[in-house]
């Protein structure tokens, strides 16, 4: 027996704070190592780093106080710790390559962080509520699908290591995949708001599967022929995971229907094993999955292999941060950063790590239970989805779980659209966790049109 | 040798305290549970509030602090405490809003009696702040003292209900 009583909502802001002094901690504790195992001295610049570092997480946390003041208190110092991580071990590969700190690879991805979470705190002072967005729903669908495919335009598309998804402006290269998966989960979030009593509910049951009329497939067929022609044009499997896993996640989400991922995944395997027939590539990346070892895949490519042997050289443990190899594997900095973690924080670290990401995703899932209107809950649930998916696609594929593709591990790889794609979408999951955690104002209180019938929905 | 010392306590300490924020991260995850507080009850436990009193104006004892509320002097309840019945002990805020009583689980109070009705009765404030209890047409009718509630009765703190085998009362 128990009585559940409200008590007065707490902002959490607090243990923000402290959790996000812990976290900027942790970074620098691991920068002091890295820079002791290395030299044998304290990093150079260690305070102006440090001092750096926690201004700027100090930065966002203030702008929250003051524009989200019922937020998440759990995700910025999560997404603070996970980022500072990766700028340690970035600059780690930096300097067993020999790069010098102003033209590493580290001193751009600080740069492009801290532009980042600035964008992060103008989305904040943006968006003051997530509701608006539903105001560009097809402009968004239209901007999110043009953004995926505008790798193949013929100019300014560039492909890299065999996959076609960056676009090139003069000196500026950009992925638009990462931008275009906040774009779709807003579209998504916006057009299953509107459908989904169409696809939940009419249907006929066949075999303790709720199946959709055949108009009502439509969309799904159209997510799914997007997801092939990326995977068949652009050659990336992971992109073509990511949107496709994304559509039919918020599509059960939206529909509560088993028969939509049973649908989708086997729409999806059969896609993608008609792709494994058809295309060179597509079989050489089942090859490198399949027989790592063997010498042709060798010949292919190493890099899988390499990785996976780095990771067994830090065993329980790790080499420590500083003295194992990850610079032996190609793109240790930002496709194989995970498997660098592995080798040198060990299996315990990665763990910890992973169970960094998973508590992220859990507090996105979470808001996306607490806020109260459907598009809300929609668009929180795709986001925290398609990051958790993202990690997925990426630890699956430099551990052969499945074949590995190019995505980036969300913010601790090298590559500013990531950091700044990802940090956007933090801010767009505290402000709508904002909404989801404020208390409700008293009803008498707002005005004697509350206590009617109808809802009065007051945007600020 | 002594680097070397460093070196390795650095590398473990880093694992530990990477876990710890893990930890601490989970520590503040089990409050998620937010604007909410269970409180879990034997049905032994006595009554946290005072004794039932008789209705009237037994409160005034406290004369001696000074009122918090000016406008509504000392008379106005802001608790509603079970004092007898499955439930005694529990106390919940009233809300100028209405606190609704009875069985059905919508209600503020969820009553675990079975002489109350779904939607049992109601406790609101009324106009220039008064406070009101309502019979919402409970099947077996609430009495405040020893009258059956037929209207909206004002009540003060001190004021004494009974739903089936529950007694509640108002208090400051």
């Amino acid at each position: 027996m128990s009585i559940i009583s409200s008590v007065a909502p707490r902002s959490g802001r607090t243990t923000e704070l402290i959790l996000l002094l812990g976290a900027v901690g942790i970074v620098g504790l691991a920068y002091v190592n890295l820079g002791l195992a290395t030299s044998g001295t304290l990093p150079p610049g260690l305070v102006a780093v440090g001092v750096g570092y926690l201004a700027v997480s100090l930065a966002f946390h203030v702008v929250l106080r003051w524009k989200a003041k019922y937020a998440d208190p759990l995700i910025l110092p999560i997404v603070t710790l996970l980022n500072g991580l990766g700028l340690v071990m970035i600059h780690r590969v930096d300097i067993a390559r020999g790069r010098e700190i102003a033209d590493g690879v580290a001193l751009r991805q600080l740069m492009w962080s801290a532009l980042a979470v600035a964008i992060a705190t103008a989305v904040l002072f943006a968006l003051r509520d997530h509701r608006l967005l539903r105001r560009y729903t097809w402009i968004a669908g239209v901007a999110g699908f043009a953004l995926l495919l505008l790798p193949l335009m013929p100019i300014i598309g560039n492909s890299e290591y065999g996959s076609r998804i960056w676009i090139r402006l003069g000196p500026l290269s950009f992925q638009p995949g990462e931008v275009a998966k906040l774009l779709l989960a807003a579209f998504f979030a916006g057009y299953l708001v509107q459908t989904r009593d169409a696809l939940s509910l009419a249907g006929r049951r066949i075999l303790g599967l709720t199946l959709p009329r055949a108009r009502d497939l439509g969309p799904i067929l159209i997510a799914w022929l997007a997801s092939l022609s990326v995977l068949v044009f652009e050659r990336d499997l992971g992109s073509s995971l990511l949107f496709f896993g994304l559509f039919v996640a918020m599509l059960y989400v939206a529909t509560e229907r088993v028969s939509w991922i049973a649908i989708g995944m086997g729409l999806f395997v059969a896609g993608a094993y008609l792709a494994y027939l058809t295309f060179g590539h597509v079989q050489t990346r089942v090859l490198l999955w399949l027989h790592t070892f063997s010498p042709e895949a060798l010949q292919t490519s190493d890099q899988l292999a390499k990785g996976l042997m780095g990771m067994a050289a830090g065993g329980m443990i790790g080499t420590g941060i500083g003295r194992g190899r990850p610079d032996l594997t190609y793109l240790a900095e930002s496709d194989f950063i995970v498997p660098s973690f592995g080798e040198e924080l060990g299996m315990i670290g990665l763990f910890a790590i992973l169970a960094l990401y998973a508590l992220l995703v859990e507090r996105g899932l979470r808001t996306s239970l607490g806020t109260r209107d459907g598009f809300g809950k929609l668009l929180a649930a795709g986001l925290s989805f398609s990051m958790a998916l993202q990690c997925f696609v990426v630890v699956g594929g430099v551990t052969r779980v499945i074949p590995l593709t190019g995505l980036t591990m969300p913010f601790m790889s090298a590559g500013g659209s990531s950091l700044l794609a990802n940090w956007t979408l933090v801010a767009i999951l505290l402000r709508i966790s904002d909404h989801a955690r404020r208390p409700v104002p008293d009803a008498q209180e707002t005005s004697a049109v509350g206590a009617a019938h109808t809802q009065v929905v007051r945007l600020p | 040798m002594m680097s070397e010392l460093t070196l390795t306590v650095l590398r473990l300490g880093l694992l530990v305290v990477l876990w710890g924020f893990v930890f601490a991260v989970v520590g503040v995850l089990r409050g998620d549970l937010y604007g909410t507080r269970v409180n879990r009850r034997s049905s032994n436990t006595p009554a946290r509030g005072t004794p039932a009193l008789p209705a009237g104006g037994a409160r005034r004892g406290r004369t001696g602090r000074p009122p918090k509320q000016p406008r509504t002097a000392r008379k106005n309840p802001t608790r509603l405490v079970v004092t007898a019945g499955p439930l005694a002990g529990t106390t919940l805020p009233l809300r100028p809003a209405g606190t609704l009583i009875g069985r059905s689980p919508e209600c503020a109070l969820v009553l675990d009696d079975d002489y109350a009705s779904g939607r049992h009765c109601r406790v609101f404030e009324g106009e220039n702040g008064t406070w009101m209890v309502e019979d919402l047409r409970s099947t077996n009718g609430t009495y405040l003292g020893a009258t059956r509630l037929t209207e909206p009765r004002e009540v003060a703190a001190g004021s004494v209900l009974r739903i089936g085998q529950t007694m509640l009362e108002l208090q400051r």
